[in-house]
Formats: C-alpha cells, sequence, structure tokens
C-alpha cells in the first residue's frame, strides 16, 4: 500500500503495510456497516405498515348464490370470487389429468366443500382482474375465467390452463362458519 | 481559447472569486463547435428545455394535487376546472412528457445513425440511457398521480412486473405497494418519488454534458475537430439555431396544448380508479409501448420481464457491440440500412403494444421482439466486420467545402 521508500508514521510490517492503513480500513469498514444498517429503517418504512397488516377478515353470506352463479367480495383491498358450482363444473375440474395442468394441483386441494370454489381474482401474471363472474363475460376457453389483459384462461377450478400467467388463482384463508356463511381471511 | 478580461467591474469582482463568467464564456460562448451539425443535433438542447418546462409545471401542479386515493382524481378535476390556468399548466405537463420523449428518442435514434457513441463517447452515451430509465420511471409513476383507470390499473401491471423474481418477487412487490394491492401507500410513495427524479435527471444531465464538454459534440460525418477551421464558436450560432428550433418545438407542443389536449391521452383515465374493475384493454403512454409489446411476446413471466428491461438495457453495450471504426451512417452503406430497418422494427413494436394480445399481433410481435435482440447482437457487430465503408474526408471542413449543398441539410 504505502510506498517504502517514504517513512509513514505508523510504523512498517514487513510487508510495507503500516498500522495506520489497518487503522484506516477498520474504521472504513465498521462506518459503511453502520450507514448500511441506517439504511435499513428507511427502506422497511415503505413495507405494508401495522395497520395495513391488520387489515380484518370478511365475511359472506352465502343465502343468495344459487347454483351456477358467482359474487365477488372485497378482502384486503382485493377481489374474492365465490363461485357455487354446477356438478358439470365440479366434474370438468375433476376430470383433466392433474400432470397435464401447467400448475398441477387436483381440484380437492383447492376447495373445502366442492360446491363452493373460493379464489382471490387477481390473475397471477400482472394481477388483472379476470373476467367470467357477471353471467355476460367471456369464461375463456376452460370454462372458468379469462384474463383480458393478456389473454389467461383459467379452468373451473381457477387453474391456469393457457396463457402467461404462470400459477392458478390462490386460494385465500377462509374458514365455513356454518353451510350458509362464511369468513374470509 | 483567450481567456476574457472582463471590462465591468462588478462582473470582474464576482468572476474573481466565483469564476462563473469565465465558465459560461468557455462552455457556452466561444466553445468550439463542429460547423457542420445539422438539425438532429437540435434535440439534445430540446429535451433539456422540455425538462425544465416539466420541472416547472410540475412544481405549480403540486401546489393544487392531493396525493390521496379518495382525493387525487378530484383535485386534478379542481386544477382542470377552478384553479387558474390549472388547464393550461396540466395540458402543458400532460403534453410536456410526450414531447420529452419524442425529443429523446430521436436524439437517441441519431446517436445510433452517427455513432455518436463510440470512444471516446461511451460514458456519455451510458449516462444518456440512465437518463431514459430514470425518465421512464418518471413519467410512469407520474402517470399514477390523477388516479384514473389507467392509473391504476398501469401501476398495477407494472409493479406486478417484479413478481417474476424468483423467491423474493412477491415481498418486492408488496414492498413496492407498501400494502397488498395498489393503494393509498403506493399513490403517497409515487408522488414523492414524481417530485425527487426529476432532480436526478438534473444531475444526470448535468454529468451528460459534462462528458460531452470534455471531448465535445460529434458530427454528421463522424471525424474528430482537427483546428479552427473545423469549428465554429457556440455563440452565436448555435445558440440561435437551438433558439430556432425551440420557437419550432414550442408551436408544435402548444398546438397539441391548445387543439388537441388529450391526442396522447387514454379516455379510460377520466374515470376514478376502480379497483374491482380492469378496463377491457390496459395500455401504457404510447412512449412505453414498444417495451410493452416485447413483454407480451414471450410467453413466460420472468423472461417476458427479463427481455423487457433488457430491451433498454442492451442499449449501454451498443459501444461495444458496433465493430466498424467508421462512426457516420453516412459512409456505412451496409449499416444504414439495417438501422432503417430497426426504426421500422421499433415502430411496428410500438404498434403491436397497441393492439390486444391476439391473432397475428402475437405473431408480429414476436418476430420483430426477435429482430429487436438480433439488430444488436448480430447484425451490429457481424456488419462492422463485414462491410466496407465508403472513403471518409479528410477534415470536417473539407467536406462541407467538397459536397456544398448536399452536406448541409442531408440527414
Ligand atoms: C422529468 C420530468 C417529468 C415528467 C416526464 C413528468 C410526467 C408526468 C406525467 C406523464 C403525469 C400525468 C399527467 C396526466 O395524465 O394527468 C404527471 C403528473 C403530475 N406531475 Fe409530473 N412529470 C415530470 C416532472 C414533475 C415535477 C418536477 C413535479 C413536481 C414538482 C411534477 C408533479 C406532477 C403532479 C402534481 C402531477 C399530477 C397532476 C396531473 O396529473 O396532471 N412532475 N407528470
Ligand atoms: S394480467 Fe392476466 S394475463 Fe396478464
Amino acid at each position: 500500500m504505502s510506498d517504502t521508500a517514504m517513512t509513514a508514521p505508523g510504523g512498517h510490517d514487513d510487508d510495507g503495510t503500516t498500522r495506520r492503513d489497518f487503522l484506516l480500513f477498520t474504521t472504513l469498514t465498521v462506518g459503511a456497516t453502520g450507514a448500511a444498517l441506517a439504511v435499513w429503517p428507511l427502506i422497511d418504512t415503505m413495507n405494508p405498515a401495522k395497520d395495513v397488516l391488520a387489515l380484518s377478515s370478511t365475511e359472506v353470506d352465502l343465502t343468495p348464490v344459487q347454483e351456477g352463479q358467482a359474487i365477488t367480495v372485497v378482502w384486503r383491498g382485493k377481489p374474492v370470487f365465490i363461485r357455487r358450482r354446477t356438478q358439470a363444473e365440479i366434474a370438468a375440474a375433476r376430470s383433466v389429468k392433474v400432470s397435464d395442468l401447467p400448475d398441477p394441483q387436483p381440484d380437492t386441494a383447492r376447495v373445502k366443500q366442492p360446491a363452493w370454489l373460493i379464489l382471490v381474482g387477481v390473475c397471477t401474471h400482472l394481477g388483472c382482474i379476470p373476467l367470467g363472474q357477471k353471467s355476460g363475460d367471456t369464461r375463456g376457453d376452460y370454462g372458468g375465467w379469462f384474463c383480458p389483459c393478456h389473454g389467461s384462461h383459467y379452468d373451473t377450478s381457477g387453474r391456469i390452463r393457457r396463457g402467461p400467467a404462470p400459477a392458478n388463482l390462490t386460494v385465500p384463508p377462509y374458514e365455513f362458519l356454518n353451510d350458509n356463511s362464511v369468513r374470509i381471511g | 481559447m483567450s481567456k476574457p478580461t472582463w471590462t465591468n467591474p462588478v462582473v470582474r469582482w464576482i468572476d474573481y472569486r466565483l469564476p462563473v463568467f469565465t465558465f459560461a464564456n468557455e462552455q457556452l460562448i466561444e466553445y468550439p463547435t463542429p460547423k457542420n451539425l445539422n438539425y438532429w443535433w437540435n434535440f439534445g438542447s430540446l429535451a433539456g428545455i422540455v425538462l425544465v418546462i416539466m420541472i416547472a409545471t410540475g412544481i405549480f401542479l403540486a401546489m393544487h394535487y392531493t396525493p390521496h386515493v379518495s382525493l387525487a382524481f378530484a383535485s386534478v378535476e379542481r386544477i382542470m376546472r377552478d384553479v387558474n390556468y390549472g388547464w393550461l399548466i396540466r395540458y402543458i405537463h400532460m403534453n410536456g412528457a410526450s414531447f420529452f420523449f419524442i425529443c429523446v428518442y430521436i436524439h437517441l435514434f441519431r446517436g445510433l445513425y452517427y455513432g455518436s457513441y463510440k470512444s471516446p463517447r461511451e460514458l456519455l452515451w451510458i449516462i444518456g440511457v440512465l437518463i431514459i430509465l430514470t425518465m421512464m420511471a418518471t413519467a410512469f409513476m407520474g402517470y399514477v398521480l390523477p388516479w384514473g383507470q389507467m392509473s391504476f390499473w398501469g401501476a398495477t401491471v407494472i409493479t406486478n412486473l417484479f413478481s417474476a423474481i424468483p423467491v423474493v418477487g412477491q415481498s418486492i412487490v408488496s414492498w413496492l405497494w407498501g400494502g397488498f394491492s395498489v393503494d393509498n401507500p403506493t399513490l403517497n410513495r409515487f408522488f414523492s418519488l414524481h417530485y425527487l427524479l426529476p432532480f436526478i435527471i438534473f444531475a444526470l444531465v448535468f454529468l451528460h454534458l459534462w462528458a460531452l464538454h470534455a471531448h465535445h459534440s460529434s458530427n454528421p460525418v463522424g471525424i474528430d475537430m482537427k483546428g479552427p477551421q473545423d469549428s465554429i464558436p457556440f455563440h452565436p450560432y448555435y445558440t440561435v439555431k437551438d433558439a430556432f428550433g425551440l420557437g419550432v418545438l414550442m408551436l408544435v407542443l402548444l398546438g397539441f396544448v391548445f387543439f388537441a389536449p388529450n391526442f396522447f391521452g387514454e379516455p379510460d383515465n377520466y374515470i376514478e380508479a376502480n379497483p374491482l374493475v380492469t378496463p377491457t384493454h390496459i395500455v401504457p403512454e404510447w412512449y412505453l409501448l414498444p417495451f410493452y409489446a416485447i413483454l407480451r411476446a414471450i410467453p413466460n413471466k420472468l423472461l417476458g420481464v427479463i427481455a423487457m428491461f433488457g430491451s433498454i438495457l442492451i442499449l449501454v453495450l451498443v459501444p461495444w457491440l458496433d465493430t466498424s471504426r467508421v462512426r457516420s451512417a453516412r459512409f456505412r452503406p451496409v449499416y444504414r440500412v439495417f438501422f432503417w430497418v430497426f426504426l421500422l422494427d421499433c415502430i411496428v413494436l410500438g404498434y403491436v403494444g397497441a393492439n390486444p394480445p391476439e391473432g397475428y399481433f402475437i405473431t408480429v410481435g414476436q418476430l420483430a421482439t426477435f429482430w429487436y435482440f438480433f439488430h444488436f447482437v448480430i447484425v451490429l457487430p457481424l456488419v462492422g466486420w463485414l462491410e466496407r465503408p465508403r472513403p471518409l474526408p479528410d477534415s470536417i471542413s473539407a467536406s462541407v467545402m467538397a459536397g456544398k449543398g448536399k452536406e448541409a441539410g442531408h440527414a
């Protein structure tokens, strides 16, 4: 480091480094570590705050939903799809070979009661809300949902079948309180 | 360059203590500039002026704007209807963003055509790429502020891009949002950053000009200035030329502001954001369309995101991908053809990006994406090796004298 021709005041080691170099190096290291640690609180302010995390769960009354119908409720600022599936839809969801799916998951792992399919209604590609909840909506080639943003098709179990989305629609945590109501979250 | 002796005693007093006058004289007045610059060299200074216009109008908009999900949309409508001249300031800011990109894109393609990125201007070029990236981030966050449907869904789609990152993607996205979806915390931080980033751009522009002035401007024939016969002082020649260009730009910009203020906009953005309804067709602002097309051309989410960012970052490598020793495409018959093909390719990508990803748009988008990267990775190095450039003139001065009339207006 320091030139041997100069007589450094710190005194020399055999290889030409001085005690001063060592002090400089350790001081810089400690300083840099301290600065890096001080940045963390700044970064962490941008993470979800406590009140945001505390967002409550949502209770939903299922009585008005007829077979073949769907409703959308809001949970944590996002839409949640609740669909009361027909026998045909359930059969369609259960007849496919699981290993052929892009994100293999059997229908049974995605529902607690076969008739009620409950999903976070946010496309796993880039976050659009798929169509298929209203009666006039297109439901895509697999009878579930269709995301118009970049063309993802979901089936009657909310599983991705074709398009750029990498994963099935998420199943939120939920619990049936009784036969006619469910708590999401 | 002779150091001037200032006659005005106040100027002399100041200049002795803080040599701003000497500096301005060296860098803006006597500053030797190639005598053969054509109008494509106007767009750098134009972009700089538009940046100043954006900052000025933005500061006044911020005095009336409220960054809250339940008030933002109404506060922008209030700017449009109730605030004195609010409509003018906002329409200049809105259209100014488009013109900022028009200037910078022309500036960039000027660089690609005339080989402005070649040694010793590589860093100058790379700083330029950083400026474009920062501009995109700034414009994207600004577009979220009015909190219309396109604001909200554009923000949702773009922030979700980061969820493609393996393992930590979802945590990064919720960190960007400050919650579980684009919401009030997101709007707040976007406003804060939208205010900050233009000043970062300003700092980058300063570095860009510093690097420029270290080796001076390149020029349409792409050979260096060899002496005083090749240059003219910046003032009055280029100050006047830049002022003329500014006049033309303002005519066009204000033409849009007064007669077609929403030409570049999306009608959907005059509908307040609704987190439960996605518009049938989400499109970003026109200046991001080619990159959006690249994102959608690739059916895999992560690879699509990589390709999109890569399409901008690859510009950083251009000084090394282009292997030709000749700067200007004027003397490169083969490269010149590929340049125009590439420009056309970018326009095709923009057109595909504006349309829904169906039918033949998918194929065209994929072909155009392929060509985009092919141009940089294969065409640039190969043409540089194989092409036989036309003979270069002896000097800037000689080229101006020989090609009278042809060189001056030719681009
Ligand atoms: C690099 C320069 C800048 C660019 C490219 C830019 C771009 C934009 C864009 C595209 C919008 C959306 C316009 C609309 O559709 O309504 C916007 C809005 C806004 N910008 Fe900027 N901006 C810049 C600088 C600034 C600065 C420096 C400030 C503040 C000091 C600012 C404050 C605002 C405000 C308050 C809005 C919301 C009002 C509105 O939507 O018109 N901007 N900006
Ligand atoms: S967001 Fe649904 S396909 Fe892209």
